[in-house]
């Protein structure tokens, strides 16, 4: 805005404030619940102020977990959703990018066919298929294993989609100067494409990695060992008790909160830094 | 470092749209030769068949003694600098440089001497670490230049290199690219649809139109000779005008015509002949109306309506002439100045 006026530059801050509160609020809450000790969450009033039981609650939750409620220590099932989303997110941005270089770059038969094939599969979520993906997921004994929890959700039309779009504004001329230089189809994707894209490969990492952390439905199908649980589904499992721990639950969610974050601060200097470095 | 032969090379899109209709062309080892035309006349295509971007659809194209027709661009050890410059945006100016050669398996000592070299020639050893993004247009022209020049190619091929210069730039850039050329002795191939640039360029010129070929010869020659109306009117600026001979003959200034080739039914006569003052050799004159006057420093250039005709006609003159908006001038135009068609054909006539 090229205006000045104060009161309107306060009534924008005072409205940025209180959209702020309104989503930081239920995470504090959740951060002052885990620090509180056993019974107090229990007696129905919320304490409002970070308790002195913190330290213990974070600890007992990483090394052993609830496993009266059936869930192993969070150690182990952040690594386990880690392993899962990363084996999503790549798999997803690798298959991706090869076929949206061949859409965009190779004039085979059925060119446009195939692409509408792989729109279309956008209008299909995972809950409308999960049933014959279950079932070929069980015939492949693929239950209970890293490639099952995994492979299934890789496929993306979305991230196709969008590095088609990307690849058709690189200039034409980019590619007839790669190919006057010697360099193959290969090369050229290699050396020329993606490093173009990179700023576009770390925005759909974050989105692919937050989308593989979240997974839920699909985990909770396939695993029925624990040492394949993902923490998301462990939390839902450590809430269907009886006497739900709700403070070591509390500590379950900020560890489970944790990873995206540090993926979306990591990722956001690799992004800022790609959007002030493109030309013109 | 070679010739470049095509023979009746044909480009036809879709089925049925002809974009070049049978070109037959030979340039020679270290010659540097000019395609100029408007736009959609196929140059650009033509350049771009040489170069291997576009499929040839007929005829056969030799580099040297070697028929490239299906070879890749990269086979065929040509260097291209493309209009928009086409730099790789993420590599710093050497890795542009460099990249034709690693791909080409130099080893790193090779690298390093051939672009060191190339960037001495050019002036842009103080960019070599820099982005293309960090440079201003001129300095993005070296460079793209550069990646054409490290590879010593057998020839370079230039699709409107300077059109996205500023004024100024270019006509230093094209001293310089004359200079580079002449000192390589690399043979050229350049599109352009700026006459004056292919003029001043050229060794000889392709005037094409319509994907055809209208005259080969070197500019002075297509200057002082157009072979056709379309060349007169291309070549040179102001264009040429054209008049019909019989104005000329009604004008009184039939004596002096009858001698020119026959089926002749317009002449043409370049702005600078139509003259204020009355030469020595033998000439006619007409009357005309100044209607518009415009001073360029050094020449002036009239807009000129002729007696009992509607044909706009521009006169150029040196220095600036005392004469006002509306004033009735006699105009002498030498006989040796006068360019005969045939407006039919298009052609000139008598040969």
């Amino acid at each position: 805005m090229v205006e000045n006026r104060p009161w309107a530059n306060v009534f924008a801050h005072l409205m940025l404030i209180g959209g702020v509160a309104l989503v930081v609020f239920p995470v504090y809450i959740a951060i002052v619940a885990s620090t509180q000790a056993p019974g107090d969450l229990l007696r129905g009033s919320l304490p409002m102020w970070p308790g002195s039981h913190g330290w213990e609650n974070y600890k007992a939750m990483w090394s052993t977990g609830l496993s009266r409620a059936g869930a192993p220590p969070a150690g182990q099932m952040l690594w386990n959703s880690f392993v899962m989303a990363m084996a999503i997110t790549v798999g997803k941005l690798s298959i991706s990018l090869l076929s949206a270089f061949a859409i965009v770059y190779f004039r085979f038969r059925f060119r446009m066919f195939f692409f509408w094939l792989i729109f279309i599969t956008l209008m299909l979520p995972v809950e409308v298929r999960i049933i014959p993906t279950y079932q070929v997921v069980a015939d492949l004994s693929m239950l209970n294993s890293f490639a099952g929890l995994s492979i299934p959700l890789i496929a993306s039309a979305t991230a196709t989609f969008l590095f088609r779009q990307f690849f058709m504004t690189v200039p034409e001329e980019m590619l007839e100067a790669a190919r006057v230089d010697g360099a193959g189809p290969l090369k050229f994707f290699k050396d020329i494409l993606m490093p173009l894209s990179i700023t576009n490969i770390a925005a759909l990492f974050v989105i692919m990695f937050i989308y593989g952390w979240n997974q839920y439905l699909w985990p909770l199908l396939i695993t029925t060992d624990p040492d394949y649980y993902t923490i998301v589904m462990g939390i839902q499992r450590m809430t269907s008790e009886e006497n739900p721990q709700w403070h070591l639950i509390m500590a379950a969610v900020v560890l489970a909160a944790l990873p995206p974050v540090l993926v979306i601060l990591f990722m956001q200097r690799l992004f800022v830094k790609g959007l002030t470095e493109t030309e013109k | 470092m070679a010739s470049i032969t095509l023979e009746g090379l044909k480009k036809t899109y879709g089925g049925n749209v002809d974009a070049v209709k049978g070109i037959d062309l030979s340039i020679e080892d270290g010659e540097f030769v000019v395609l100029v035309g408007p736009s959609g006349c196929g140059k650009s295509t033509l350049l771009r068949m040489v170069a291997g971007l576009e499929s040839i659809t007929q005829g056969t194209l030799k580099i040297g003694d070697r028929v490239v027709n299906r070879l890749e661009p990269a086979e065929r050890d040509i260097a291209m600098v493309f209009q928009n410059y086409a730099l790789y945006p993420h590599m710093t100016v050497y890795n542009n440089l460099a990249y034709g050669l690693k791909n080409r398996k130099f080893n790193r000592e090779q690298i390093e001497a051939r672009v060191q070299t190339a960037a001495r020639m050019l002036e842009i050893t103080d960019f070599l670490q820099r982005k293309p993004r960090q440079l201003s247009g001129g300095q993005r022209q070296r460079v793209a230049m550069g990646r054409a020049l490290v590879r010593d190619p057998a020839a370079f091929l230039l699709d409107e290199p300077l059109s996205n210069l500023d004024a100024k730039l270019r006509v230093q850039m094209r001293v310089e690219i004359k200079q580079l050329q002449r000192r390589l002795k690399t043979t050229s191939l350049y599109v352009t649809h700026d006459q004056l640039e292919a003029m001043t360029l050229g060794d000889r010129l392709v005037v094409l139109n319509g994907g055809q070929i209208e005259q080969v010869g070197t500019p002075m020659e297509i200057y002082a000779r157009p072979a056709s109306m379309f060349v007169a009117g291309f070549i040179g600026s102001p264009a040429m005008n054209m008049l019909p001979l019989d104005y000329l003959h009604v004008q009184g200034s039939g004596a002096l015509l009858h001698d020119l080739p026959e089926n002749t039914d317009t002449v043409g006569i370049r702005p600078d002949d139509m003259l204020l003052q009355a030469p020595d050799s033998p000439h006619f004159t007409v009357e005309a109306t100044l209607v518009l006057f415009e001073a360029a420093g050094a020449e002036s250039h009239l807009y000129v309506q002729l007696a009992d005709s509607e044909q706009p006609t521009v006169i150029r003159t040196s220095g600036q002439p005392p004469v006002s908006e509306g004033d009735t001038l006699t105009l002498h135009i030498a006989r040796e100045a006068i360019h005969p068609f045939n407006s039919a054909s298009g052609k000139r006539t008598g040969g």
